[in-house]
């Protein structure tokens, strides 16, 4: 009785500081600029089923692809479990589904086992990759500090998840043995069950052992949840929403700038009176470009939130791999800190506060966004289909717009465009001498 | 002795009461650059062996404005785009090709949303189908015949909009061994010049990208470079010149390559 409470004390404690902090996820999210991303319905089902739940994108490198698909199946599966747990805990019943399937639940137990050592071993491959091997793009100057803590941590929580398990059916194993001869049949802990704890002769100590492990899970589950909204982890809930609120046009296409085109319809209109009184609600000024996280669209703060730092786009991104400051990753990294910057401050001191600081120079570099070549390979590696590019184009259209900031031989390039329409200085009337010269 | 080339302008057309079935934005390099002039050349010798009713706009045609949306001036961009889509028009264009995949993007994504909206290739496409409708022949080759040509990917032509296959399959018909670099197709590295970095020096790095995307090319060990876009064309070139190669390893445009080959 006293178990059942505390339990659901636990349940409603856990679910509901993350509900919380999943709402003020959400809400930093919605400081976002509008953007309507709910056509094509039928694509966007479809591109989530293969790069969210599919994992298409993730196999363009193979193994570090199997060991996730481990990892994430595992995890998925373990899903069902955990129901079972939660009825468990709230009834103080035994193996609720156990008597209902029969045999079929030995086989998902044991599924879910055999998942659950395939994630254990992909786990420790994670680790070795990260903190022996020292894999490049998991050892980036920009991963210094937390991120690199938040990896492991993580990690160090999956290997503590599965112990409890194996701990929990192992003891559960061995009392049943010792109890009535009969194991459960479960594929990893009907071995390992009677190898750990065979030498065991009293049954209240092995019970004792299985309630630590049965324990030991739910409460790391329930840490874990609440770890994710501070943690670059995120992205297992989030990889669902933003992928299907991907961008579905074509890579090279950059968005229509809506306000200018306003503009220069009415300069290049003769009849258009230059003197006309703005029109109602019109006076003030919308900045063009992006200056702080909160002139992004809400996609873009979404792909922050959904990033789970892997660095495949800064280890395909021509500018970072020839030494160049940019990296796309920390753009995205740097994106989501001030979000959670100005998020915190807004909730604190009201909706119109102000810190001095904003996304660009405070956390982005002019050097970073001049480096970048528009190429595309970052959005084309994202596994969860982030666009750092549309962020790295937004900051340059306010540097330029708002600021006319620029590296001098742009300035150069754009007035040859203005006045002889061509990048370079070269008379419009000579554009088809080729046509004649040998 | 080659005989010259028929490049009517659209201006021309009209006056004669005729009309072109495609127009071939020529675009600023192919215009002005020494190199992409040869581009646009060998093109234009395609379309006049196979009798493409085509035409340019000559002088009445101007920046697409994509370098100065690379570069973040919308202004600058839109009203490139509106003069053009003015003027294009004002021809009642309805298909275009180019040989420049920034030119062939700009057009064929982002003017629609401004209101010019036609069907735009990229020239690989357009000698594609002159081979698939049996209007160009390429007889086995010709000089290129047994040679390694490796492909290397514009990244406004592949990732930015899924064009992968037509120039590869028009290396395919020059009998040549095709080999691809270890990044290549969705996976390509840029040649560097891309977002408007043509037109700028390089921020603070250790190395150039062209230089990076020329040692990808060089360990194919091929003999040719090939490219669809008159800027990858300029970073290869000057990649190759920067490992003093250039006698060895030579940078050409597929159009280039199957005029070539087609004996034109």
């Amino acid at each position: 009785m006293i178990t059942s409470i505390l339990f659901v004390l636990l349940l409603l404690t856990g679910s509901g500081l993350f509900a919380w902090n999943v709402l003020k996820i959400r809400s930093n999210i919605l400081l976002g600029r509008d953007l309507d991303r709910t056509d094509n319905k039928s694509e966007r089902w479809k591109t989530m089923i293969l790069v969210a739940l599919g994992q298409k994108k993730m196999f363009t490198r193979p193994i570090p692809a199997l060991l996730h698909f481990a990892l994430y199946s595992a995890f998925i599966i373990t899903q069902i479990e955990l129901i079972e747990i939660v009825i468990d805990g709230i009834f103080g019943t035994h193996r609720f589904f156990k008597d209902s399937l029969g045999g079929f639940y030995t086989f998902l137990i044991s599924f879910i086992e055999i998942l659950s050592v395939l994630a254990l071993f992909a786990t420790i491959i994670f680790l070795s990759r990260r903190n022996l091997l020292k894999l490049p793009r998991l050892n980036m100057k920009e991963l210094a500090g937390w991120p690199k803590k938040d990896a492991n941590l993580i990690l160090i929580m999956e290997i503590i998840l599965v112990t409890c398990i194996f701990t929990m059916n192992g003891a559960d194993e061995a009392a049943n043995i010792l109890h009535s001869n009969e194991s459960y049949g479960f594929a990893i802990s009907s071995l390992i069950g009677p190898m750990f704890f065979g030498n065991i002769t009293s049954i209240g100590t092995l019970h004792t052992i299985e309630q630590i492990g049965w324990w030991g899970h739910i409460l790391m589950v329930f840490a874990f949840l609440n770890y994710l909204p501070y943690s670059k982890h995120l992205h297992i809930l989030l990889a669902f929403p933003n992928t299907w609120y991907s961008n579905l046009n074509k890579k090279g296409k950059f968005t229509n700038m809506e306000s200018v085109t306003k503009e220069v319809k009415l300069m290049m209109d003769p009849t258009a009176d230059p003197y006309a009184a703005q029109p109602e609600g019109e006076s003030e000024h919308i900045p063009f470009g992006v200056k702080d996280v909160t002139d992004l669209t809400w996609k873009n703060l979404m792909d922050a939130y959904s990033c789970t730092e892997c660095g495949r786009c800064t280890s395909s991104c021509p500018a970072n791999i020839t030494g160049k400051l940019l990296s796309p990753r920390n753009i995205m990294m740097k994106t989501r800190d001030r979000l959670v910057e100005v998020g915190e401050g807004k909730r604190k001191n009201g909706k119109d506060f102000q810190d001095g600081k904003s996304l660009l120079s405070d956390y982005i570099t002019e050097e970073e966004i001049w480096a970048c070549t528009s190429c595309n390979a970052c959005v084309q590696e994202c596994p969860v289909n982030i666009d750092p590019l549309s962020i790295i184009v937004d900051l340059r259209r306010y540097l330029v717009m708002e600021e006319s900031k620029m590296p001098s031989e742009l300035t150069g390039m754009l007035t040859n465009i203005e006045n002889n329409g061509a990048p370079w200085q070269f008379s419009p009337t000579d554009r088809l001498n080729w046509a004649s010269e040998d | 002795m080659s005989t010259p080339l028929k490049v009517p302008t659209m201006a021309e057309k009209l006056a004669n009461g005729e009309s072109a079935d495609i127009l071939f934005w020529v675009g600023c390099s192919g215009s002005f650059d020494d190199r992409a002039k040869k581009i646009t050349k060998a093109l234009v010798k395609i379309l006049n062996q196979c009798n493409v009713n085509f035409a340019v706009l000559g002088a009445e045609e101007s920046c697409t404005g994509d370098p100065a949306k690379r570069a973040g001036n919308e202004f600058t961009f839109q009203m490139q785009a509106m003069m053009n889509i003015q003027v294009l028009d004002g021809y009642e264009v309805k298909k275009i090709v180019t040989a420049c995949p920034h030119c062939f993007n700009t057009l064929k994504n982002e003017y629609p949303e401004l209101g010019g909206k036609y069907e735009v290739i990229h020239h690989t496409q357009l000698i594609q189908d002159l081979i698939h409708t049996g209007k160009l022949v390429v007889k086995d080759g010709g000089e290129f015949k047994g040679k390694k040509i490796t492909f290397h990917d514009p990244c406004y032509l592949g990732r930015a909009n899924d064009v992968y296959e037509a120039p590869r399959e028009l290396l395919e018909k020059l009998d040549a061994e095709i080999v691809e670099m270890k990044r290549c197709k969705t996976n390509g590295l840029c040649c560097g010049a891309g977002g408007a970095q043509m037109f700028k020096e390089a921020e603070k790095g250790n190395k150039e990208i062209n230089v990076e995307r020329t040692e990808d090319a060089l360990e194919t060990k091929a003999s040719i470079i090939a490219t669809g876009c008159p800027f990858c064309n300029t970073m290869m070139t000057d990649g190759v010149k920067n490992f003093n190669k250039e006698g060895e390893i030579k940078v050409l445009d597929i159009a280039e390559l199957i005029a070539t080959a087609a004996d034109l």
